[in-house]
């Protein structure tokens, strides 16, 4: 369109348009800005926030860089909460889970992606009556309960460990592999597992890094199935931790005004802001890949529907 | 290898992929699972998972007609019909879920489901490249942090105490305004979360759309003397038209999924008159007080209605001209 632009600045009736379009250009292009800004302007509040004295944090209501730098929230952050603890424990889910899904999603996809696979309709009919209707909060607590996985990883991991939507994006993408390739290995003897394995899975690394990214961030971003299923405080995840050290009872608190912890020290303002920043940063440090493949992943659920 | 098969009387309907066709005769069932044992050992753990830990618990519905007791297991426990459809029905909870559920949904619908159009509409304004992605870079973000992290955030910047805005409120002298600890704030706190963080990454889906638009057909506009507006009615919504239909069914569809992760971690003891939504409400239920028939069966109401909802929706899109998404 700038090429259009341009064209109208010189053409016959070009001069008005043009200024037109320039002012709302000027209006769009601030507007959009803003946008931005205001966007991230939570995250750059804490993040000053949690450099700064208390002492600052109670005289200046907003700043963006701190009077007086300090890494005491942090020190206090780490050396008296479980953030840390909870970090790993995502961690270790997270990378578990993840495995568990790609292969469960990529192993039943596959034959389903075969038109001529007999049972294909039947077995889609039933996923998608899956997409559709569920036994619900309380079923699937009591069920996962009786398998023995109540406080384990298994119930967070299992609860989910295949996503209709995107066990059929990988169909989808399977499906629309050239077939020669696959053809070639039968003919030279390899099974099919043999070529799911070595041809199908190679071909296909942009969906799977795609969908294992959707299934990273699900499992690193989960609180509620956390909360629901573990019970053992060792075993919380790092949204649990963030959770209890910034909200528990915060509500209560904040009309007692009253911010006294176990230990009777007053977890400052800072603190909390700390935390918040260490749980936020994971995501940060990963969001450029994530940012890149969600994006196409996006496209390939739209285009196919 | 085939590409595609059609069964007809005993033979089977063979396309290669080069296009040739052939006929060849149906070895049956048995035979054809033998020789494509491998897809069927690959597709057993998924067939496994969605049995094990999907339809399992769908028939764990049952105990939504029973009485059901830990003792007696879910086949033991008496059945009791329609009872505890009939306690929820008649619990005066019901109709105050049904406000708070529908007032946060009809909000989402009409504040945060357009967001994300317009914003889509006018980032596809902008001609620098460089511009549009570092605003684009800027919008996704909040999409990907959990809720936990926006819940922190917004008791950072909203809490009585010490919370950003109640301090500038305060150096302003103006007294301090309850957001978290108040009912009547509580919807709006709420649809407010969403559009700060989906607004942005919901243009995704939009964008692509107006991607595929064919920028000829703004050429010959301008040269027909058509202004920015004139081209953004008649051909840049034209363009996004059956996305926003779709996405339009989907919302309509989870109308009773208000997100009860955010609304859970923004519900306390002082707000929950406008917080008590149906998830967080079978989860204090069921899970908190172990009433498992009865939130069971406020879950299945839930349910169905849901699904209901996503059919009928798509039946009228289907009818409206466009294609719907089952």
């Amino acid at each position: 369109m700038a090429a259009n632009t341009k064209a109208l600045k010189t053409g016959s009736h070009g001069i008005k348009m043009s200024l037109g379009y320039r002012i709302t250009d000027v209006i769009i292009y601030t507007l959009m800005g803003l946008v931005g800004i205001f966007t991230l302007l939570p995250f750059l509040y804490i993040a000053a926030g949690s450099f700064a004295t208390d002492r600052e944090l109670t005289e200046r209501a907003f700043f963006i860089i701190p009077r007086v730098w300090s890494l005491n929230a942090y020190k206090y952050a780490i050396n008296n909460g479980n953030i840390l603890l909870g970090l790993k424990n995502s961690v270790i889910l997270t990378f578990f889970g993840t495995i568990v899904n790609m292969f469960l999603s990529t192993t039943f996809a596959y034959p389903l992606s075969k038109k001529h696979f007999r049972g294909r309709n039947f077995v889609l009919n039933m996923v998608i009556v899956t997409m559709l209707f569920s036994g619900g909060m309380i079923p699937t607590f009591m069920v996962l309960r009786a398998y023995g996985l109540y406080d384990s990883y298994a119930a967070l991991i299992l609860i989910g460990a295949i996503s209709p939507f995107n066990m059929i994006i990988i169909k989808n993408f399977f499906q629309e592999l050239p077939l020669e390739l696959e053809e070639a290995a039968y003919i030279d003897g390899a099974s099919e597992i043999k070529t799911f394995i070595t041809i199908v899975l190679p071909l296909s690394k942009p969906v799977l890094a795609s969908i294992s990214l959707f299934y990273a961030v699900g499992y690193w971003n989960d609180y509620f199935n956390a909360m629901i299923y573990l019970s053992s405080a060792d075993k919380y995840t790092v949204q649990i931790m963030l959770r209890n050290i910034v909200l528990k009872a915060s509500a209560i608190t904040d009309v007692m005004m009253d911010y006294y912890d176990s230990n009777g020290a007053p977890p400052d303002k800072a603190v909390k802001m700390a935390t918040t920043v260490i749980a936020t940063v994971p995501i940060l440090v990963v969001y450029p890949f994530v940012q890149k493949f969600f994006t196409k992943g996006v496209m390939v659920g739209a285009v196919k529907g | 290898m085939a590409d595609s098969v059609e069964k007809r009387k005993g033979y089977r309907k063979i396309v290669t992929s080069e296009g040739k066709v052939f006929y060849t005769k149906d070895p049956g069932f048995l035979a054809y699972m033998m020789r494509h044992k491998g897809l069927y050992l690959m597709l057993l753990p998924g067939l496994i998972y969605f049995i094990m830990f999907r339809y399992v618990p769908m028939g764990g519905l049952v105990i939504a007609f029973k009485n059901y007791s830990p003792f007696q297991g879910i086949w033991g426990s008496p059945w009791v019909g329609l009872d505890n459809f009939k306690q929820f029905f008649s619990n005066q909870d019901f109709l105050i879920l049904l406000r708070n559920t529908l007032g946060i949904s009809l909000l989402q619908l009409v504040f945060y489901f357009p967001a994300p159009i317009i914003l889509a509409l006018l980032l596809n304004e902008i001609r620098h490249s460089w511009y549009k992605r570092t605003v684009q870079t800027f919008i996704y973000i909040p999409h990907f942090v959990s809720w936990v992290i926006v819940a922190s955030l917004s008791y950072q910047l909203f809490n009585t105490n010490d919370g950003l805005i109640n301090m500038l409120i305060q150096a302003i002298g103006g007294s301090s305004v309850p957001i978290l600890t108040s009912g009547k704030y509580f919807w709006g706190l709420i649809v407010g979360q969403d559009i700060w963080k989906e607004t942005g990454y919901g243009t995704i889906i939009y964008l692509a759309a107006l991607a595929g638009v064919d920028q000829e057909m703004y050429e010959a506009a301008r040269v027909d003397g058509a202004g920015r507006w004139q081209m953004m009615w008649n051909i840049t919504l034209p363009a996004i038209k059956g996305t926003v239909i779709i996405m339009l069914i989907l919302r309509v569809g989870s109308i009773l999924n208000t997100g009860y992760e955010q609304i859970f971690l923004m519900r306390n003891d002082l707000n929950v008159a406008f917080a008590e939504v149906f998830d967080t409400f079978i989860y204090t239920r069921g899970i908190q007080n172990a009433q498992y028939s009865f939130s069971t069966a406020a879950g299945m109401f839930k349910s169905i209605v849901g699904m209901i909802m996503v059919l009928g929706a798509n039946w009228t899109a289907k009818k409206a001209g466009e294609s719907g998404i089952y």
